[in-house]
């Protein structure tokens, strides 16, 4: 009786659980809009007004955001954009348009895009669109039509601002820029990039720069959440700090030396050669048969456990490691040359390689002596 | 005022009432009264000399006040015998803008003024009165009286002889006293009236045939009657007809038309909208071709002087006739009645300075209007191409006397018919007659009206284009011939409020696109680009001249003022007549599309680059007759580069040209431009004559906002002078000290939530907007990194130091992260780690790196000078 009761509870509680987690999980994956902004309530007042004066006061504004990866310009704009859009009178006055530096690779692509959702193509019919000199000055013609007072503002939103920096000459920069510096229509020219040198080019010289700058990366914070909170379980029902902590070493964890793990020891002895190839010649690239000789060396003079592999045995090991991209070859690999004197560099570090020896399961303890002591046996 | 547009719906007869008195020197039969009889109203309206009368303009609304002087009939002027000499009144609105100032107050909306100008046209077609009205003469301080506000009713009270405006003199203020005593009574004496048999009837038994014969181009019809009358014209025509039917129909056009056309209009209309897609493209497709042909056409002709495009351009006033419906613009032209010699002036305007203001008014008011393209498209096709041709503007005489021939001699067939189409036809007749007139007999008095016309006539071409600017644009959203149309951003549904604090207009006036009346501090510059151009101008020369500056220093603004002063002076005739073009070499995606624009702006016609290239050559170095000149502002001038300099070489040296008339002016930011990148035969071609913009001090800048923020106490005395010497100090740049200003009063307005608080700049929040504005981003953004972030660069810093290389390879910027957090005794972040951190920098451009895939070998660089990173690592 009292069993099953439990076992009931732990359904429900299972629920309950599973319920919390999803709920959770959403709030990490999806950014939704509606949250709350912190650290940014300065900016956001700032921006907020921006647009406003734009949307109501035909005013034309430029505007920069500037912040590392993951630091929350994207959802700022979005969240402006829809507390704009929730005043009515706004809502009906203003046209967006959402370009990505990514998305739209060239000015012409751009152009086109901005037609579109400025819906002007409907003037156009479904004709193929012109030329781009043409749609250069259709775009122009028809953004220089307006003025302050009559014409519907245009927001322009560039996402990887950057990339539009790149384009040829900068046309379309250069005139959205001179449109919000003259009498025509108003525009409000919203940029996000993490790039901080934009400010030197030539014509975005004059874009005002507001700094957005957020010191951590917050998606990188959703995923550790994320990975915290799937080891909560019926039986585990409280996150704790040393789940945290797991989870924290899970993210920060070195891939490579997670590769060396699983490692054959023959193929760890040839990275012990090459680190002490390295010592040795001081970070100068090595060949295989470089390699080869220093295996033998320590196979024949120190070597109790580890067994004189035949060359074509450790070559294949060698091309193994290559593989795995814990060695790389200076030059291409042309069909001609020989592997064997290829020259090639290691891309572990001497801590990581240690690190890794010191994790790896059964390692023989010669081979762990040889790793420490590079000179020593000479 | 709507009362008064009536001519086309409500015809008017005009009859002489009483005996002729017959005048000897110059052989008029002088009238003192004529009756006008509004058709469907039963009482005609006499009017006396010495009445006040409304007389017909080019803009129905207000149509040109004048006193009548005398009536007479003239058998000399062959469309319109009876005329009338009057004295004019001038509308305020009618004062060139430039001047209108000099009233120095706020006009009433009924005041007229004395035109005191004798060199003015004042005989008139007495056909264009149109009825008599009331003008009281007040005393300079005299308040208009509010009781007599009657629409009809205007008041005078000083004269203005296109220089100022002066105080009526005495004896003209007591005959003008007088004279408004006894008009109202000759208002109401209603007398018999005679009919009026006299008016020109222009539909001909020719085209009654033709009308029967209903063949399927109304423009073989209207051409034929040519036939028996000259036999050059009719080769010729002839020629157009077989080979050219657009081009023959364009020609027709000039004739009278039959309601023929009128009607087949909306079949063909109609037509064309089950196939407009197709029909656009075919067009095209003809337009390009027909020019083509009209050159070749040009070729085969036996005489060099009968070139068809211009003949087709002269003619074009009157195509715009047929396209009256769509633009209410032309509807206003057209639907006038202007006496003879009026009329000639505007087709004289048209001819010569067909681009006005940089406005373009007439030649657009016709290429623009999609839905007229559109249907006529169908029926006539070449439409467009009337437009074309009409901007090659070049006069044609001897053909046009030629066609005015025949025209005469259509007149006496026609006589005695009946005058259906009388109105319409009018114009039509009266241009050819009048320029032909003027060819015949240019004396120095014909030559002296035209300033008065000038002013008249042009203005209203003027009008519509600057106050209703978004007018056309609207309609052609609707249009489906996106070809010529030139779309909008839809307008705004709610108005814009007017600002409401001090903080807001000043925010206003210190926007970068609010454009001041005048430039203070290039006075200089501007006088010595105004002479240049003025100079040209006069001399009917051309020349170049390269202006260099760096960015926000004014030099594209200083050009665009000169060109708007220049313009105004052209108006008032104080200047010859050009033409203005702008082309941006950023607002173009490759430096050949510069031929289209320019191509596009002078002539409105559509060509490839190679073939733009071609045509403008032909136009500035081959055409010998005379033309108006050509003013061309080429800003950015550097994007114009190609490697073989081509696009600059053709700029430069189409003004070398004697037929040219071209004035370049070219904008660019390097000083050295020509040196640097110009091959010698094309800096040599640009010439001497250089000016380079120098950045503004800190006391102009000063001078600059405080004309921005004349009369209005936003910011304090100090504020400016900093920001003023600070800009100065950096860049001089205009624009940016103007953004300056603008960020501290939003700075200021957020700081002052309470709405009570006067809200005065100060120093503080100017110094808190340069900060902002001058600020390094790196420096912040090091600041705010995390402390991996921050660790990696120290550990960059290090590796340079013990390498002495600004440059190292992520393994051994790692090895000394390492070292240096075990210094300190933190945990060490693991490879991968430090890869996500240096890729993240590398994103911000704090870092250059290689791409990744070099792993461990990647090479990295400080983006940042090693002195910035410190100081802002020490910083905590």
């Amino acid at each position: 009786m009292s069993s099953r009761k439990s076992k009931s509870n732990n359904i429900i509680h299972a629920e309950c659980l599973s319920q919390v987690q999803r709920i959770l999980r959403e709030r990490f994956c999806h950014q939704t809009p509606h949250t709350n902004l912190f650290g940014v309530q300065v900016q956001y007042k700032h921006l907020i007004e921006l647009l406003k004066r734009t949307a109501i006061h035909g005013e034309s504004n430029s505007v920069l955001i500037i912040g590392p990866r993951g630091s929350g310009k994207t959802m700022l704009i979005n969240h402006a954009l829809k507390e704009l859009m929730d005043i009515e009178v706004v809502s009906e006055n203003i046209l967006q348009v959402h370009l990505n530096g990514l998305l739209q690779i060239n000015d012409k692509i751009a152009l086109k895009e901005i037609t579109r959702q400025l819906s002007l193509e409907n003037v156009v019919g479904d004709k193929v669109f012109g030329s781009f000199a043409e749609n250069l000055s259709f775009l122009l013609e028809a953004l220089k039509k307006g003025d302050r007072t009559s014409s519907c503002p245009v927001i322009f939103i560039l996402d990887e601002f950057d990339l539009f920096a790149h384009h040829k000459n900068q046309t379309l920069l250069y005139n959205l820029f001179d449109i919000s510096q003259s009498a025509q229509t108003p525009v409000a020219v919203i940029g996000l990039t993490c790039r901080l040198c934009l400010s030197e080019d030539r014509s975005v010289r004059e874009v005002l720069q507001r700094h957005f700058n957020i010191s951590k990366n917050l998606r990188s914070l959703h995923t550790l959440l994320m990975l915290a909170l799937t080891r909560v379980t019926v039986s585990h029902p409280f996150l704790t700090a040393a789940d945290l902590m797991e989870a924290n070493q899970l993210c920060s964890m070195d891939s490579k030396a997670n590769i060396v793990h699983g490692l054959s020891v023959l193929e760890i002895c040839l990275i012990i050669a090459m680190k002490h190839l390295n010592d040795i010649y001081e970070e100068e690239p090595f060949n295989f048969q470089m390699v080869y000789n220093e295996f033998q060396k320590f196979v024949q003079r120190k070597a109790h456990s580890v067994y004189n592999f035949e060359k074509p045995v450790v070559m294949k090991a060698f091309e193994h490691l290559q593989q795995l991209e814990l060695i790389k070859p200076l030059e291409r690999t042309s069909a001609n040359s020989q592997r064997e004197y290829q020259l090639m560099k290691l891309l572990l570090d001497n801590t990581q390689i240690m690190n890794a020896l010191q994790k790896y399961p059964n390692c023989p303890t010669d081979v762990r002596q040889w790793a420490t002591s590079s000179l020593s046996w000479l | 005022m709507a009362p008064y547009h009536t001519r086309q719906k409500i015809r008017q007869t005009y009859s002489w009432i009483g005996r002729p008195l017959l005048d000897r020197k110059l052989h008029h039969r002088t009238y003192t009264e004529i009756c006008v009889k509004i058709e469907g109203c039963s009482t005609p309206v006499h009017i006396q000399v010495g009445q006040f009368v409304l007389i017909e303009g080019d803009d129905d609304e207000n149509p040109y006040v004048a006193k009548l002087i005398e009536l007479f009939e003239d058998d000399f002027e062959l469309h319109s015998k009876k005329r009338a000499r009057v004295q004019w009144f001038v509308r305020f609105s009618e004062v060139p803008a430039h001047k209108q100032r000099l009233l120095g107050r706020k006009p009433d909306a009924q005041e007229i003024f004395w035109y005191d100008y004798p060199a003015c046209d004042s005989n008139i077609s007495a056909e264009t009165i149109i009825g008599p009205v009331q003008v009281v003469a007040l005393a300079p301080d005299e308040v208009i009286p509010v009781d007599l506000k009657n629409e009809k009713i205007f008041f005078v009270k000083l004269s203005w002889n296109e220089k100022k405006f002066r105080p009526l003199s005495p004896e003209l203020f007591a005959e003008l006293e007088k004279l408004q005593e006894s008009s109202p009574k000759c208002q109401k004496s209603v007398e018999a009236m005679t009919k009026n048999i006299e008016s020109p009837a222009w539909t001909t038994t020719e085209q009654v045939v033709k009308r029967i014969e209903s063949s399927h181009s109304a423009s073989k019809s209207r051409q034929t009657p040519t036939h028996p009358v000259v036999p050059t014209a009719r080769k010729r025509l002839e020629l157009g007809s077989l080979t050219f039917p657009h081009l023959s129909c364009l020609l027709g056009l000039g004739f009278p038309r039959t309601p023929h056309t009128k009607i087949s209009q909306p079949t063909s209309q109609a037509s064309l909208d089950s196939s407009g897609r197709t029909k656009r493209k075919v067009n095209f497709s003809e337009t390009t071709s027909q020019t083509k042909r009209s050159h070749l056409y040009r070729s085969e002709m036996s005489s060099p002087a009968l070139k068809t495009p211009e003949k087709t351009g002269k003619v074009q006033p009157f195509c715009a006739k047929d396209v009256k419906k769509a633009s209410p613009k032309c509807c206003m032209i057209l639907r006038t009645r202007v006496p003879a010699l009026k009329t000639t002036q505007i087709n004289e305007e048209r001819t010569l300075t067909p681009v006005k203001g940089g406005q373009r008014p007439s030649v657009p008011s016709v290429v623009l209007k999609p839905e007229n393209i559109k249907k006529r498209e169908a029926k006539e096709p070449e439409t467009q191409n009337q437009a074309t041709a009409t901007s090659h503007r070049i006069r044609r005489r001897s053909s046009l006397l030629t066609l005015n021939r025949i025209r005469q001699q259509l007149r006496v067939l026609e006589n005695n018919k009946s005058d259906q189409e009388e109105e319409e036809f009018l114009p039509t007749a009266e241009v050819s007659d009048s320029s032909s007139e003027e060819e015949e007999a240019s004396t120095p008095a014909l030559s002296r009206r035209n300033t008065r016309c000038i002013s008249r006539n042009l203005r209203p071409f003027l009008k519509p284009s600057i106050q209703t600017p978004s007018k056309t644009p609207k309609k052609m959203a609707k249009s489906r011939t996106p070809r010529c149309a030139t779309p909008q951003i839809r307008s705004r549904n709610l108005t814009t409020p007017e600002p409401a604090s001090m903080l807001e207009e000043a925010r206003l006036r210190l926007h970068v696109s609010a454009v001041p009346e005048s430039l203070p501090c290039r006075e200089q510059e501007f006088q010595d680009i105004y002479s240049f151009v003025e100079s040209k101008l006069f001399d009917r020369t051309g020349g170049c001249m390269y202006i260099s500056g760096v960015p926000g220093t004014g030099k594209t603004a200083t050009v665009h003022e000169v060109i708007r002063c220049l313009q105004q002076a052209a108006q008032a005739n104080d200047v010859p007549p050009f033409q203005y073009i702008e082309v941006n070499g950023m607002k173009l995606t490759e430096p050949h599309q510069v031929y289209v624009q320019i191509l596009q702006k002078l002539t409105g016609q559509k060509a490839t680059a190679n073939h733009a290239a071609k045509l403008l050559a032909k136009r500035f170095c081959a055409s010998a007759s005379p033309q108006e000149t050509t003013v061309l502002l080429v800003d950015e001038l550097d994007l114009l580069w190609t490697h073989k300099q081509d696009v600059m070489y053709n700029l430069f040296d189409w003004p070398t040209h004697k037929e040219a008339q071209l004035v370049v002016l070219t904008i660019a930011n390097t000083m050295d431009l020509p040196e640097r990148i110009m091959m010698n035969r094309v800096s040599s071609r640009l010439g001497l004559t250089r000016m380079s913009f120098q950045p503004y001090t800190h006391s102009q800048l000063q001078q600059i906002l405080g004309s921005r923020l004349k009369h209005l106490k936003a910011f304090e005395d100090d504020a400016i002078q900093l920001v003023a010497r600070k800009v100065a100090a950096l860049s001089g740049d205009a624009r940016r000290c103007l953004d300056i200003c603008r960020r501290a009063t939003e700075i200021c307005e957020f700081s002052h939530q309470k709405p009570d608080s006067p809200g005065l700049v100060t120093v503080a929040h100017l110094m808190e907007a340069i900060d902002e504005m001058f600020s390094s981003s790196y420096i912040t953004a090091i600041k705010n990194s995390s402390v991996l972030e921050q660790g990696f660069l120290r550990a960059i810093l290090a590796e340079f130091h013990r390498s002495g290389l600004e440059e190292a390879t992520l393994q051994q910027i790692y090895s000394q992260h390492v070292a240096l957090c075990m210094m300190e005794g933190l945990p060490y972040p693991t490879m991968s780690e430090t890869m996500a951190v240096c890729s993240r920098l590398g994103s911000c451009r704090l870092l250059l790196v290689e791409p990744s895939r070099n792993d461990l070998l990647l090479r990295v660089r400080l983006n940042v000078s090693q002195d910035d990173v410190l100081y802002a690592l020490k910083e905590e």
